[in-house]
């Protein structure tokens, strides 16, 4: 055993507030599907999700035995097969709530894009290193724009806005740290702002359905703003302690829309009420900020823009879906990460913060 | 962090009650059970009214997913037009969504199917058992008894909270006005449910109260005899005891089917109800105000000897004519010679108009109108029915009032035989007349058996003029030459009056060719025995030209059931069958239901309606 890569420098700590996530999910998936009837493939679900958890670590403790600086140098393949899963997907993929996000892979459904997160995080970071200096010029955005953006459209394209817009953090993190311009940034900002209306036009009439809703939740309450008005509820009746678990009225009668899934908080804040998601959203809080301090102790740039990259993805993930929970932000399919059901979202954020062992146990290395 | 803890906050701490209210309400639903109405039963105790079960099928509201998605089956599966639902959600769009509303009140067996078949993938559909009303058939009793109907809106708004959409509540007759008795107290059953409608749990189960039964003072079998003389004919029966007020017999036709309508009545079937020159909906028994005509003339006889106005022993002749105010004015013997010199007596037994002419114009408008009123005209009888009309007495004061005009002294030779401006309700005259017949005291009829109050009026009159009045009234039907000797029945003192009214003068009907709609009004108002009547029947038959004819037979078929079924009592030989009995098999009924039907005798097409013309009466 190399001397940087001893058990000691695991990151024990991290582990502990990621695996105490992991258990109030499966806790919280236990609950939501008891109810369903024997024949419903929701049967047993918990232990699925405890399976894909065992399977994380041990993907988790295997990513982080090899040298992050050796999955650097395979970035472009790395890419060129993300890309290529892609493809796939859009040919022979499976649908699922409207998107055609999944292939079946040994009698599993995969949904590729979590991957391709991945590996745009590490060659983003390949990438940001790379450049080496501390004012990005226009056309080093660009370049990171197109790494981007390929993965981004094709996502689209199945379609998946909700996880294509997950990219862009990613890509914003890492021009930050390496020291974007502010006049760009503005610039960017404004270009955005202005596209925006132009995207309008490309989305699909339940994705407009949902940005209205969100936008003016007044206009139709019982229509698309059906899934926010009874995830509201659900979070709102649970008050200061809850109903307790297997006791949520909204959660049991199955009022809250995939509450295994993307909307497993709604089901958490309404049987363990406002102390439930406290403990919940400090879990979460001292997993970025362990995250942070981790990158701050990379060895070198690459290992930090490789963790600032996770934190930068789960942090978004984390605030979107929270924000979906309370009406703050429009619904789209983006699962809470390491507590909503779900094999590639699980297995996924694992393997990222695999990396981020990775970079940690190598910290001292040189 | 903190920004989304904040929202957490607000909604979890600050909006938790609210948000608690709106998870109750998703989760638990309240299921009516429905009260089933109170019987309503004759005076012996046999039931005329009940119930049959039934469901309706409500939709659920409040996912519009799931409504959208499953709308098109739910019309499929239950054969109702797609747009048709669509419409009575788009009206009930004020009701709060978590009611359902109805939108097939009676479920076939095939609808029970497919709701209960596809209860898992079409979670937008409940049944709910209700009770139907069960009427007798063909109009039995129908004006008084009245129907249901499905609650309107405003009924919805005045009960305050206690009526929903798709209640059943009495529109008319002894429905109406005894529905708080007879509606009784909706159960409640609340349960739990999934997302899905599917229930999971019972919370609570209050039971029913069941509206309580009425009894009415309608005996059945004279009420069959009734039914059964005016099977066919346009216009109503009322017997009353009117020693009590008690009413025996109700009938108005021609009559509606109220089974016919009592759940939902298509929109055109109730137009063309409404539209009928017949006018089956009207109660003729209370709301037809027409020209008495000769049963008037009782009224007048009263007034002659209670006045003392002119002698008892006045006399007048008649050569079949009188010219009054220089115009000539017809007996109803014009033609046929005259009466002769006749007294009181004889002017009413047979009929005489011309002594009435003379009685009328030395009495004067403002005493006839007096004694009109105080002898119940003119004014409502409060029977315990919903939309009784007045009637009228006419008076200067009246003409005055209404015309803005003087009152001419030739009106009041009209009116001297029941014609002119006159108008009254068959219930009123039989009141009248009874009254009369008991010295003066009148009672207020009503329906109910176990009444709590019944006001009764007195008019003292004189022993002597009771005494006059009621003998004429005998000689009537009983003396050669009465114009009712006809009905005769033998050992039972059978009295009464005919009336025949004009619709328009006689040349006018010359002109109008004899047609039947303009054809005179046939009255008859009987009661037996002379002195305190236990019954008294008065007999409205439009258009059938003569009381004598027309109607007395029908007033003398029921006092002589009256006397049949009283005498078997008596002798312990009348018993009532409860058990055999049932409102739609009863043979008796049967024999009604085989008559022949309103629409048969009266072609629809041929009677618009009557013209309100000079003389006529119907208003």
């Amino acid at each position: 055993m190399k001397e940087g890569t001893r058990l000691r420098d695991f990151d024990w700590v991290m582990l502990l507030i990621v695996l105490a996530i992991c258990s109030l999910g499966i806790v919280e998936i236990y609950s939501a599907t008891q109810a369903a009837p024997p024949s419903s493939n929701l049967v047993g679900l918990h232990w699925k999700q405890f399976w894909w958890v065992v399977i994380g670590v041990a993907c988790m403790l295997v990513l982080s035995r090899i040298d992050y600086h050796t999955v650097l140098d395979h970035a472009p393949l790395l890419y060129l097969a993300g890309l290529a899963g892609l493809m796939l997907v859009l040919i022979i993929g499976e649908s699922k709530f409207g998107s055609k996000s999944w292939i079946k892979v040994s009698g599993h459904t995969l949904q590729v894009s979590e991957l391709v997160k991945l590996i745009i995080i590490v060659v983003l970071a390949r990438f940001y290193s790379e450049v080496r200096t501390d004012r990005l010029n226009l056309l080093d955005l660009g370049k990171a724009g197109v790494l981007t953006g390929v993965p981004v459209v094709m996502i689209l394209l199945q379609p998946d806005f909700g996880t294509a817009a997950m990219f862009l953090p990613i890509a914003a993190m890492g021009a930050f740290l390496s020291g974007i311009q502010w006049k760009h940034a503005v610039a960017f900002a404004l270009i955005a702002a202005l596209l925006m209306p132009v995207g309008w036009y490309f989305l699909k009439p339940y994705q407009k359905d949902r940005i209205n809703t969100f936008l003016r939740p007044g206009d139709n309450p019982k229509g698309a703003g059906y899934q926010t008005q009874q995830a509201k509820i659900a979070v709102g009746s649970g008050g200061i302690w809850g109903k307790g678990i297997g006791k949520g009225t909204q959660n049991q009668g199955g009022f809250i829309p995939v509450r295994w899934s993307d909307f497993i908080l709604a089901a958490l804040a309404e049987e363990t009420g406002f102390i439930g998601v406290l403990v919940t959203l400090l879990l979460y809080m001292f997993l970025l900020l362990r995250l942070v301090q981790n990158a701050q102790r990379a060895k070198d740039r690459s290992g930090m823009y490789l963790v600032m990259g996770v934190a930068a993805v789960l942090g978004v993930h984390v605030f979107v879906n929270v924000g979906m929970m309370i009406g703050y932000v429009p619904v789209t399919g983006i699962p809470l990460p390491l507590m909503s059901y779900g094999g590639s979202s699980t297995l996924s954020v694992f393997m990222a913060l695999g990396l981020v062992m990775n970079v940690r146990m190598r910290r001292f290395v040189n | 962090m903190l920004f989304l803890l904040i929202g957490f906050w607000k909604l979890q701490i600050i909006q938790s009650d609210h948000y608690g209210q709106l998870a109750e309400r998703n989760r638990i639903r309240s299921i009516p059970i429905i009260a089933p109405r109170g019987q309503i039963k004759d005076r012996d105790g046999r039931v005329l009214v009940d119930n049959y079960p039934s469901f309706s099928v409500l939709l659920l509201r409040e996912d519009p997913k799931l409504l959208a998605e499953g709308l098109p089956l739910v019309a499929e599966g239950l054969g109702i037009p797609l747009q048709e639902i669509q419409q009575q959600l788009e009206a009930s769009n004020h009701i709060p969504k978590f009611q359902p509303i109805p939108i097939k009140l009676e479920a076939s067996q095939a609808d029970i199917a497919f709701i209960e078949s596809h209860r898992a993938d079409l979670p937008l559909l409940e049944l709910l058992m209700v009770h139907r009303r069960r009427y007798p058939r063909d109009g039995f009793l129908a004006h008084a008894i009245g129907y249901v109907g499905e609650i309107s809106e405003k009924q919805i708004e005045a009960s305050g909270g206690k009526l929903r959409p798709g209640d059943f509540v009495g529109k008319s007759g002894l429905e109406r006005q005894y529905n708080e008795t007879l509606m009784g107290t909706d159960g409640m059953r609340r349960v739990v449910v999934n997302s899905v409608g599917k229930e999971v749990e019972r919370l609570e189960h209050v039971e029913a109260q069941a509206g309580e039964k009425i009894q009415l003072t309608i005996d059945y079998d004279l009420q069959v005899v009734a039914e059964a003389a005016m099977a066919g004919q346009k216009g109503a029966v009322v017997a009353l005891d009117p020693r009590s007020g008690e009413v025996l017999a109700m009938v108005s036709r021609p009559a509606p089917d109220p089974n016919s309508f009592a759940v939902r009545i298509p929109v055109e079937e109730w137009k063309q109800l409404n539209e009928d020159p017949d006018r089956p909906l009207l109660n003729r028994a209370i709301q037809a105000q027409l020209a008495p005509g000769s049963v008037f003339k009782i009224i007048m006889s009263t007034a002659m000897l209670e006045s003392k106005a002119i002698p008892e022993n006045f006399t007048a002749f008649c050569p079949g004519y009188g010219t009054f105010y220089g115009r000539m004015f017809k007996c109803h013997v014009f033609g046929k010679g005259g009466h002769g010199q006749v007294d009181l007596h004889n002017a009413v037994v047979r009929s005489c108009d011309v002594f009435f002419y003379n009685v009328g114009m030395r009495l004067g408008i403002d005493r006839i109108s007096y004694y009109a009123y105080q002898l119940g005209l003119g004014r409502r009888t409060g029977i315990d029915l919903p939309g009784e009309m007045e009637g009228l007495v006419p008076s200067e004061e009246w003409k005055q009032r209404v015309f803005k005009q003087p009152w001419y002294a030739g009106e009041t030779i009209s009116v001297a035989v029941g014609q002119g401006a006159t108008v009254t309700t068959p219930l009123q005259l039989a009141r009248t007349i009874g009254g009369i017949a008991l010295g003066g005291v009148f009672k207020q009829p009503h329906l109910l058996l176990d009444a709590k109050s019944v006001k009764e009026e007195t008019f003292p009159i004189n022993e002597h003029t009771t005494e006059v009045v009621t003998q004429a009234m005998f000689g009537v039907v009983n003396e050669g030459g009465g114009t009712a000797e006809a009905s005769r029945l033998e050992g039972i003192e059978f009295c009464g009056k005919t009336g025949s009214a004009q619709l328009i003068s006689a040349e006018g009907l010359k002109k109008a060719g004899q047609q039947k709609r303009f054809a005179d009004n046939a009255w008859f108002v009987g009661y037996a025995p002379r002195r305190n009547p236990e019954i008294v029947v008065a007999v409205l038959v439009e258009h059938g030209l003569h009381g004598s004819s027309a109607a007395a037979p029908v007033a003398r078929d029921i006092i002589k059931r009256y006397y049949e079924k009283k005498s078997a009592r008596d002798k312990k030989q009348y018993t009532v069958d409860y058990k055999r009995y049932e409102v739609s098999d009863s043979p008796e009924h049967n024999q009604i239901a085989q008559g022949p039907k309103p629409a048969e005798v009266m072609p629809k097409t041929s009677l618009p309606a009557p013209q309100q013309k000079g003389k006529s009466g119907l208003r």
